[in-house]
Order: C-alpha cells, then sequence, then structure tokens
C-alpha cells in the first residue's frame, strides 16, 4: 500500500466492539427496558460487563438463532427494547425468515447487533463471513440499516438506538479502526455525513471502508483531484438528496464496502442515480465472489477494498466523465 | 363433564359461541373463497374457552393495556376462527368480518398486529409463536409482572425446528409463566401428521423438553376451561396443553378429510353446516 501521511492521532486503531458494548452499558444503566439476548456469544459480543451488571436482563438461548430473533420480538412485545447480539453471518442468514416476519414486518422494536461482519473471520472462511446482510436487510420494509465507520460513530449509533422506532440492524466491526470522526461527533440517523468536501468525484463508503476512503482523497489530491469523501453509515433510509447532490455537483460517484458489490451500499446508490440522475459510478466491492482463505486484511487487500483500489475505481469515474 | 367444576350452562354457552366461531369462519372462507376451513374448526372451542371463559384476561377496550395476557396463534392461518373470537370478544365489530381478505382490509389472510387490535404477533409461517412467546414469557418476568402468555401451534407446525429451541428456552428459564396449547387434529396440509412425519410419542417429547404436560379434550369446553385454570401446571415448568381435536369438527362432511384443510365451503355447505351446529351468523 502506498504510504499516507498521517497523524499519530489518526494512526490509532480502536475496537468498535469496546466502544458498542460500553454504549450498551450506558443505555441499560438509563432505561430498564434494555435488555439483552446472545446466542452463545458473551465473549464475541463481548458483553461479560453487562451480563454481571445486568443478570436479570441479559438472556443466552444458546446456539438458536431462529428463536433468538423470535425472542427479541417477545421482548419487544412485552414493553422491553431488546439487543440481539452475535455474529452477524449467523444472525442474518440463520434467521433471515423471523428477521422479515417477527421484526421487519411486525415493525418491533428490536436492534441486532450484528457483530464481526464483513470478512473479519478471515481465515474461517465464507461460512463465517458476512458480506451478504447490508443487501439482505436494507431491502426489507421497515428495517432500518447503520454500518457505523469507527468507534465514535459505533457509540453515537449504539446511543440513538434507544429512541429509534421500529427494527435496527447494526454492524458492529470486529477489525481495529482508526477513528474518521470528533469525540463529539453526533450520529444523524437516515443522513450522510461529509467528512471532507471536494467536487471533482465523491467517494461513499462505510464501515470500515471509510478511514480507506479518506486515504484515498488524499491520493487522489497528490493526483490534482478534488475528491468528496461522505460516509453513508445509514444504508437504510438512504439519504437520497446527499447521493443527487454529490451526482450532481462533482459528476461522479464511487461507493465502498465491505461486502458483495450487489445490493448493498453501491446498489442502493445505484438505484437512486438509473431513476433520478444517471451519473457514472464504480462499486468497489467483493465481486459476485467467496473470499478465499486469509486473514481479514489480506482479504481486503486481495478484493481492492484498500485506498489503491478506491483511488482507481475514482479514476475510472472521472474517465467515463470525460 | 360436571366434575371438572366448571357451570353445566357456562360450557353449554361457550359450545355455543364456539360453534358461532365455526360457522363465522367458514363463511369467511366462503366470502373469500381462501382459508383454512380444517384447522379453524378444530380450534374453535380452544379460542372460545380463552378468550369468552375469561382465561385470558385481556380488555378490548385497552388492547395493549401492558399487563395483559398475550395469546399468539402460532398457526396464523386458521385466521377466521381467531378472528371470529377476537370480535365475538369486542375486540372490533363483527360487521368487519365480513372484509375478511378484501382489499385493504384488516383482516389480512394471516394476522397482522399493527392492522387489527388484539392481535399480539405477525404470524403465517410456522414455528414463530412459541419463540415470540417465550420472549414475551421473559419480558414479564424482566418487568417482575404477572401477566400469562398462551400459545397455540399447530400439530404439524411442530415438525419446524425452531419450537424446540424456542421450548429448550422455555425449561431453561422455567417459564411457568408460559402455556403452549397444542392443537392436535392429527392432519397438517397434505396428510395426517403420522404418515407425513410421525409426531408420536408428542406428550413424552414435551415432557422431554421440560414442560409439564396435560392432555385434554380439545373439543370440551368444561374441561379445556378446568385445565387452563390451573396454569402452570406444575411450578417452576413451562405448561403445554395437548388439546385432542378432530379437524373439521362440527361439521361432518368436514371432519377428519386431510382435503379440508383448505377447502373452501360452498353456499350449501354453509346451510348443512349452520343446521348441524345450531348457529346463525348474522353479520
Amino acid at each position: 500500500m502506498e504510504a499516507v501521511a498521517k497523524t499519530t492521532e489518526e494512526m490509532r486503531l480502536h475496537d468498535c466492539r469496546d466502544a458498542y458494548a460500553e454504549a450498551l452499558e450506558a443505555i441499560a444503566e438509563r432505561d430498564t427496558r434494555v435488555c439483552v439476548v446472545i446466542n452463545d456469544s458473551l465473549s464475541s459480543a463481548k458483553l461479560k460487563n453487562f451480563k454481571a451488571k445486568f443478570p436479570e436482563r441479559f438472556v443466552n438461548v444458546g446456539i438458536a438463532e431462529q428463536n433468538m430473533v423470535g425472542v427479541g420480538a417477545g421482548l419487544a412485545n412485552a414493553g422491553m427494547v431488546p439487543y440481539l447480539c452475535g455474529a452477524a453471518c449467523f444472525l442474518t442468514a440463520r434467521a433471515m425468515e423471523q428477521v422479515k416476519v417477527d421484526l421487519a414486518y411486525s415493525r418491533s422494536n428490536v436492534r441486532i447487533c450484528a457483530m464481526s461482519p464483513g470478512m473479519a473471520y478471515g481465515q474461517l472462511g465464507p461460512t463465517h463471513h458476512s458480506i451478504e446482510d447490508v443487501a439482505w436487510t436494507r431491502i426489507l420494509p421497515n428495517m432500518g440499516v447503520i454500518v457505523p465507520a469507527d468507534a465514535v460513530e459505533t457509540r453515537a449509533a449504539m446511543l440513538y438506538s434507544l429512541e429509534h422506532d421500529g427494527p435496527l440492524f447494526l454492524r458492529i466491526a470486529r477489525m481495529p479502526l482508526p477513528d474518521v470522526h470528533e469525540r463529539e461527533y453526533e450520529f444523524r440517523f437516515g443522513k450522510a455525513d461529509v467528512l471532507r468536501w471536494g467536487f471533482d468525484v465523491t467517494l461513499m463508503a462505510n464501515g470500515v471502508m471509510v478511514s480507506r476512503a479518506m486515504d484515498a482523497a488524499r491520493m487522489l489530491e497528490s493526483a490534482g483531484v478534488d475528491a468528496r469523501v461522505v460516509n453513508m453509515s445509514t444504508v437504510k433510509p438512504l439519504d437520497r438528496e446527499a447521493v443527487l447532490d454529490a451526482a450532481r455537483s462533482t459528476g461522479g460517484i464511487v461507493t465502498a464496502e465491505e461486502g458483495l458489490a450487489a445490493g448493498g451500499l453501491g446498489g442502493a446508490v445505484a438505484e437512486v442515480l438509473a431513476e433520478e440522475h444517471p451519473a457514472p459510478m464504480r462499486i468497489v466491492g467483493v465481486r459476485d465472489a467467496f473470499a478465499p482463505t486469509g486473514s481479514a486484511e489480506f482479504l481486503l487487500e486481495y478484493f481492492g477494498l484498500t485506498p489503491g483500489g478506491i483511488r482507481d475505481a475514482a479514476f475510472a469515474v472521472l474517465e467515463k466523465r470525460r | 363433564m360436571q366434575d371438572a367444576g366448571y357451570p353445566e350452562h357456562a360450557a353449554t354457552q361457550l359450545k355455543s359461541q364456539a360453534n358461532w366461531i365455526r360457522l363465522s369462519a367458514m363463511t369467511m372462507t366462503n366470502h373469500a373463497q381462501l382459508g383454512h376451513t380444517g384447522g379453524d374448526l378444530s380450534s374453535a372451542d380452544i379460542l372460545a374457552t380463552l378468550y369468552m371463559g375469561g382465561i385470558l384476561r385481556v380488555d378490548p377496550q385497552q388492547p395493549r393495556w401492558p399487563e395483559r395476557d398475550r395469546f399468539i396463534l402460532s398457526k396464523g392461518h386458521c385466521s377466521g376462527s381467531f378472528y371470529s373470537a377476537l370480535s365475538l370478544r369486542g375486540f372490533f365489530p363483527a360487521k368487519q368480518l365480513r372484509t375478511f381478505m378484501d382489499p385493504l382490509s384488516m383482516l389480512n389472510g394471516h394476522p397482522d398486529r399493527n392492522k387489527l387490535p388484539g392481535v399480539e404477533a405477525n404470524t403465517g409461517p410456522l414455528g414463530h409463536g412459541l419463540p415470540i412467546g417465550v420472549g414475551a414469557a421473559l419480558g414479564a418476568r424482566m418487568r417482575r409482572e404477572a401477566w400469562r402468555v398462551f400459545v397455540l401451534t399447530g400439530d404439524g407446525e411442530l415438525q419446524e425446528g425452531s419450537n424446540w429451541e424456542a421450548a429448550m428456552t422455555a425449561q431453561h428459564y422455567g417459564l411457568e409463566n408460559l402455556v403452549v396449547i397444542v392443537d392436535r387434529n392429527r392432519i397438517q396440509q397434505g396428510d395426517f401428521t403420522e404418515t407425513t412425519l410421525r409426531m408420536e410419542p408428542l406428550a413424552e417429547r414435551w415432557r422431554a423438553f421440560g414442560f409439564a404436560v396435560v392432555e385434554a379434550d380439545g373439543h370440551d369446553c368444561a374441561v379445556l376451561h378446568e385445565r387452563l385454570s390451573r396454569i402452570p401446571f406444575e411450578k417452576g415448568k413451562p405448561s403445554c396443553l395437548i388439546a385432542n381435536t378432530v379437524k373439521g369438527k362440527g361439521v361432518p362432511f368436514a371432519e377428519n378429510q386431510p382435503a379440508w384443510h383448505h377447502g373452501v365451503p360452498t353456499k350449501e355447505h354453509l346451510a348443512a353446516a349452520a343446521s348441524e351446529l345450531g348457529v346463525e351468523v348474522e353479520w
């Protein structure tokens, strides 16, 4: 990877799971309706503290995701605000009908904290990767989908989630990430978060790809390209105005996400552009493939989910505009 | 059954209300030309006992009263009898039943809690009701509230594994505020349950999963009332009532016939059923 000048603070990495766990304890402290359901995921979901502090509001249903999601819907029916915390791959694929019917169709006040999404489980392979989850959840009516960019936003989105009305899907990254936000950052559900203004091209990313998009923008800057970087942490409902403004004022968009190129953030943005304002676009994501064996870091490189990959996609968009 | 301790006149009234639910459901199915007659008829006495026999502590004037008992129809396809029971209990006017499955009706083919008062869960795909019921029962406990959760399942429905995941949770947490009622009519969509995929020994299976199990004639309202009045069946355990029923009960041409799972009655069928059941549906 090419070197990018960064400050020490920019390079410091933070675990989003710690931020999520602390936020969950904070809202549970504040509101007795907050409770947790896990599927044997005590340590992977970082909930040992929560369990110790709030044992009566902590349910372990064992390795049973269909039941887990139904239990969440029932707790919500009882007036609780349940957080279902488990590996993204199992919580979505295994329990998809429950997610559709018990949460989305029923408009249940349930939050899914999808742990270790994308290719975070690296060498464990495609069974444990969750590169489909954003596509699956964002097409469901009533379902909110949030993919935070760093530990600051993970915490802010978790704090927001308590007041949200309806079901929410939150992706909690496993890979340590640099902060792209100041500590005072306030999460705004359904609103694009412009991290850098620019007018030649827009880089629209979420999750682990946001800091990489910032790096790509720095690379582009040294090549004389003024890139806008938009953190599109809310995939559903998508901020259509921000997409259209990016297309109108920068002429083209690159999306970047740690997931399938089909159906996720890129798909959502493409739907808006195709209907409202056709413009050159590239989607940086996993192209119709299950991953080979390799660490999470290796797989991101392998699929071009890198600053260089985003930069090259931006050049391709600029080329199309000519 | 006088020894059940439920007054005979009250049981007779429940029976008559169950028969009204039966004819109402069949009339709805005739109207929509869609529905699930067999299961509507097998579940009618259970629903009448729950809603009209005072088992369920619900208030039609405040359908979302936080401390109400929750009733979850896991066999969501039996919406004809369920909607009829809800209406009879006063959750909405009986004339609404005329709109069953009409365009934009509140009465969807399968229940929708966001459309119709009294509905707790959106069901239809099988094996969803018990997990939701377990969650609600856990919620009642967390809130230190005394309400109970009643889940009515089909028997073929128990082939869905999610039921047994939920049963394990109910056992582990000792959910004595949870009651599963199995409408054991022995027929599923395509055939008899025991030919399709053997369910027996069903009571033993529930016991093995930690439930206190009681079996009853699912068409004897006095017996059903007596059993359902002593929840939990055993301290510290979730309860399971296996209600032995006859699919298509009350209407001889439909009784125990797999084809009547979703058979649609004609006007002639309705007339024959009305005379058999001794009730009129005036809505």
